[in-house]
């Protein structure tokens, strides 16, 4: 388990604090084998491609929380797909109850030639008063990036004083994309700068209040908590600052993502004593039992449960039992980042599909809160057996081409921007649901197994594409192995 | 370049100029960069990868072990998997922060492969260097000094070939649509086009015959200039710069005589083309006249524009002459250097006898915004803007015209606005917006 230090400016990166991987080529259980023994080898790549950076992860962190304020310390290019949250915000407010959400409020300190020879820690004081004097922000989070971290600038020093003049918080996260070829970890540093700076001890704690670490999803659990008699408490995009600082009077946190909400879980955990649900999130119909059951455990609400999960099993059943026979046998091709992978894995498995493959972002053997039941792949390898190729591909596209190329499965199910692409350049029919929440409980197999026939059903759009797509990769690299470019272990 | 706070920035870093090699056919960007510089370019233009750009880029991907010991090792190795990896014509080595902060040798190493006779090149692109508008030149003259070379001794000017240059790729939202319109017209006034980027361009090999153009074409307020300077010093060619963009009947005229004027070109010739496409162009006003002037449930009678420099110059004197809607703040987004601000002013100010216009130069649009939201003028209003806009014209009852980056929220293929025909598509993007606000 790690343990969760928050007198550290900043959080360990994922390879250290957990020891999480980005290159490995084999099969699912050896995966899970390997990291049960302690024995997780990373596999480096002499030829790569475009990473993520956790500088956007951490922004994904801070950015959609109502009434805070957002400085990039940086030259301006290291905030410039920001504006995709703002987006993002304006577009789901709805799904949580914000009649007229507002537009974000992105800053750049724009860090010239002059700051990087002399140093940005005025420019960034400067700005710091400057934000607040125009946004009157509940809080200013600043994200770091490459250059602000390598000439050393005093981040930590500036928001700490600005802090103490101007009376809200000043969050410091410190997520250079350098850091960590796991972008992930900005999730972490975003968590780690909220937990140093925003949540509160607990004043009065809320038997009903559940917290749930997501993205945007839509409100599912309104509906769903209210027949338990429970309340979400979603974070943290559309939280407001206070809402984040009560955070520690709930009585559970739950995971909707694992990869995603790791560190803010185990921090709540270590720092408030609020326990954190350690089996893996509700897909699937094995996980949907477990983790609703392990829920009303956690908050004394055993036998609601059990009517909830009969209500939805009558509810849902007859459906799921159509839908698995209209897919049986049908091929899948999985690719996402960790934990929400290894849920999509699990949905496709339950409803009948064959998932021969996967390439999956990066690998963390555990999380933060060290439980080996929480481990998400090791319970879809267990419920649902062998996930013969699976790989941890780092986000190359150059591997992931060459796998669908082999393997052309009826269908690619996707979780990042950028990856479909290719299934529909080879004709493949490829999905991706934006929202998290779609997939879960017994609706969500319903929801996935109609999207998942829609999407087969109707291959004229990427037959037409295949037959006149232009591609750049070689006919010598899709006629190597995909994992030609992956080092020994490190 | 010195920093300072921006709020809603509406151009990217140095690096940003991945997108001018994504705009070159089969050119290859390669990235010697941190891990997110291609990702974050990618999310500013959205839909903008072409043929290798995007999650397809090679990149180097610097981690703390790069930092400290240098990364020109991974660099060779990165370029090495390009050529097995990835068929492209030309490959051209971006650097980003990271490794022109530690100082490694990119240079170097590129020379290295172009001495084993690869097409590659390199560009110092660290962005606190520069944004995206300057560093475009940068990369073009690279491309020239490092691909393209000397010519052959004995090589003629061909007479009649330009080299145009005439957009930032993808920062233009419209630069496949604009230089579409620009091949045409140029073409119609009896002139060879090398237009270079874009899929009317004939590749790397068009950009090897650049030396033997007779002369440049440059139409920009201010980037771009190290372009057409450099070429004419290392080519010694002379260039036509027209200021902004011509938008409509009365500046694509302006704009064809006076560099028909400066090439020399056949005047009988020219004026007839101008003649057909007048014709044309007016046409189209004439029977839009009516609507303009007698709709009578409301149309935007003013406007507030935030835009790069060449954009609000070209699309105030368009729509004040040819559509009468008045421009009113006026706000220049592409950090324009200060040497280049009074010119721009002059343009403006030289568009109306009667009337003075507000504009400020701000980079900083969200303070842009923010006197906007302060302004009040009567009657209805345009807001022509980025994506950015689209809720403070929603807040202000405005009517609005996505038409800058970053703009989520507005999809954009070959549409251009240049010339006559922009100019049409211009007024029929304005009005189709209008309309569909009555029920």
């Amino acid at each position: 388990m790690s343990a969760i230090n928050l007198k550290a400016n900043e959080v360990q990166i994922r390879e250290v604090r957990l020891g999480s991987i980005t290159g490995f080529a084999g099969k699912a259980s050896e995966l899970v084998g390997c990291a049960r023994k302690g024995k997780l080898g990373d596999r480096g790549r002499s030829f790569t491609q475009c990473l993520g950076c956790s500088t956007s992860n951490a922004a994904c962190t801070v950015i959609l929380i109502q009434d805070g304020a957002v400085i990039s310390h940086g030259p301006v290019g290291c905030s410039s797909c920001f504006h995709e949250f703002a987006f993002t915000y304006l577009v789901n407010g709805g799904n949580r109850g914000l009649d007229a959400p507002t537009q974000r409020r992105i800053f750049s300190t724009n860090l010239g030639e002059r700051e990087t020879v002399y140093g940005g820690n005025q420019i960034l004081a400067d700005s710091i008063r400057e934000v607040y004097a125009r946004t009157k922000a509940k809080a200013i989070f600043i994200v770091t990036t490459c250059a602000s971290g390598i000439i050393g600038d005093d981040v930590s020093g500036v928001a700490d004083e600005a802090e103490a003049e101007l009376g809200v918080p000043i969050v410091p996260i410190f997520c250079e994309g350098f850091r960590s070829k796991i972008w992930t970890s900005g999730f972490d540093a975003g968590y780690h700068g909220i937990a140093r700076k925003l949540i509160k001890p607990p004043v009065d704690k809320q038997p009903d209040l559940v917290n749930i670490v997501n993205f945007w999803g839509a409100d599912i659990f309104t509906e769903l908590f209210g027949r338990l008699g429970l309340r979400p408490n979603y974070l943290t995009p559309y939280s407001t600052v206070d809402q984040i600082a009560h955070s520690s009077e709930a009585v559970a946190t739950i995971q909707i993502c694992a990869t995603l909400g790791s560190y803010y879980g185990a921090a709540l955990e270590q720092m408030y004593g609020v326990p954190e649900i350690k089996v893996s999130a509700p897909y699937g119909i094995a996980q949907t039992d477990r983790w609703f059951r392990e829920l009303g455990r956690m908050t004394g609400k055993e036998k609601e449960v059990e009517v909830l999960l009969a209500e939805e099993r009558e509810r849902y059943l007859p459906r799921i039992a159509e839908l698995r026979e209209k897919l049986k046998g049908k091929k899948a091709h999985v690719t996402a980042g960790a934990s929400h992978g290894h849920a999509l894995i699990a949905i496709l498995r339950e409803l009948g599909l064959e998932v021969r493959g996967a390439s999956i972002f990066h690998h963390d053997p555990l999380y933060d809160n060290g439980a080996v039941s929480a481990d998400a792949l090791q319970n879809t390898v267990q419920d649902y057996g062998e996930v013969p190729r699976y790989s941890v591909c780092n986000k190359q596209e150059f591997e992931l081409v060459n796998v669908l190329n082999r393997e052309r499965p009826d269908i690619l199910l996707a979780r990042h921007g950028g990856m479909t692409l290719w299934g529909g350049k080879l004709g493949i029919p490829s999905l991706l649901i934006g929202d998290e929440h779609f997939g879960m409980g017994y609706k969500g197999l319903v929801n996935y197994g109609e999207k998942i026939l829609d999407t087969i059903e109707n291959d004229e759009f990427v037959k037409n594409l295949a037959r006149h797509a232009i591609n750049p990769y070689s006919s010598w690299w899709l006629d190597q192995a995909p994992d030609a470019f992956m080092k020994r272990c490190e | 370049m010195s920093g300072g706070l921006i709020e809603q920035a509406r151009y990217t870093c140095a690096i940003g100029a991945m997108q001018t090699v994504v705009a070159i056919p089969k050119a290859l960007p390669i990235l010697h960069s941190g891990p997110g510089c291609g990702t974050m370019v990618a999310g500013f233009f959205e839909r903008a990868t072409g043929y290798a750009g995007g999650s397809t880029a090679p990149c180097t991907n610097f981690s703390e072990a790069e930092v400290v010991f240098g990364g020109e090792e991974r660099l060779k190795e990165v370029i090495e998997g390009s050529y097995s990896v990835l068929d492209s014509d030309l490959q051209v080595v971006l650097t980003g922060c990271t490794a022109d902060i530690v100082g490694d040798d990119t240079a170097r190493i590129v020379r290295e492969f172009r001495d084993r006779g690869k097409p590659i090149v390199h560009a110092e692109t660290a962005g606190f260097k520069s944004s995206n508008y300057v560093s475009h030149s940068v990369v073009v003259n690279a491309i020239v000094d490092q691909f393209v070379g000397s010519p052959e001794p004995g090589t003629d000017k061909v007479d009649g070939l330009v080299n145009v240059f005439a957009t930032v790729p993808y920062q233009d939202p419209f630069w496949k649509g604009n230089l579409s319109e620009l091949k045409r017209l140029l073409g119609g006034i009896g002139l060879k086009v090398n237009i270079l980027f874009g899929q009317e361009s004939g590749g790397v090999g068009e950009w090897k015959s650049i030396p033997s153009a007779s002369f440049n074409v440059l139409i920009s307020s201010w980037y771009g200039l190290e372009i057409v300077e450099h070429l004419k010093e290392k080519y010694g060619q002379p260039y036509f710069r027209f200021p902004y963009i011509p938008i409509g009947g009365n500046e694509t005229t302006r704009f064809l005589r006076e560099l028909s004027a400066f090439a020399e070109l056949d005047p009988v010739k020219v004026e007839a083309f101008i003649k057909r496409e007048e014709e044309a162009f007016y046409l189209e006003i004439q029977s839009l006249a009516s609507f303009l002037l007698e709709f009578r449930y409301g149309l935007p009678a003013w406007t507030q524009i935030l835009h790069d420099s060449s954009y609000v110059l070209g699309m105030s004197k368009f729509l004040l002459h040819e559509v009468g809607i008045v421009p009113k703040e006026l706000f220049v987004t592409d950090g324009v250097p200060e040497q280049y601000q009074a010119e721009i002013r002059d343009l403006l100010d030289a568009t109306s006898e009667k009337k003075k216009f507000s504009l400020s130069f701000e980079p900083d649009a969200g303070k842009a915004q923010e006197m906007i939201r302060a302004s009040s003028h009567n009657g209805r209003g345009l807001l022509i803007g980025s994506g950015w806009e689209k809720a403070l014209a929603r807040e202000k009852g405005m009517d609005y015209l996505s038409a800058a980056n970053p703009s989520p929220v507005r999809l954009v293929l070959t549409t251009g606005y240049l010339g006559y025909r922009g100019g049409l598509r211009l007024v029929e993007d304005i009005y189709d917006r209008v309309l569909a606000t009555y029920s």
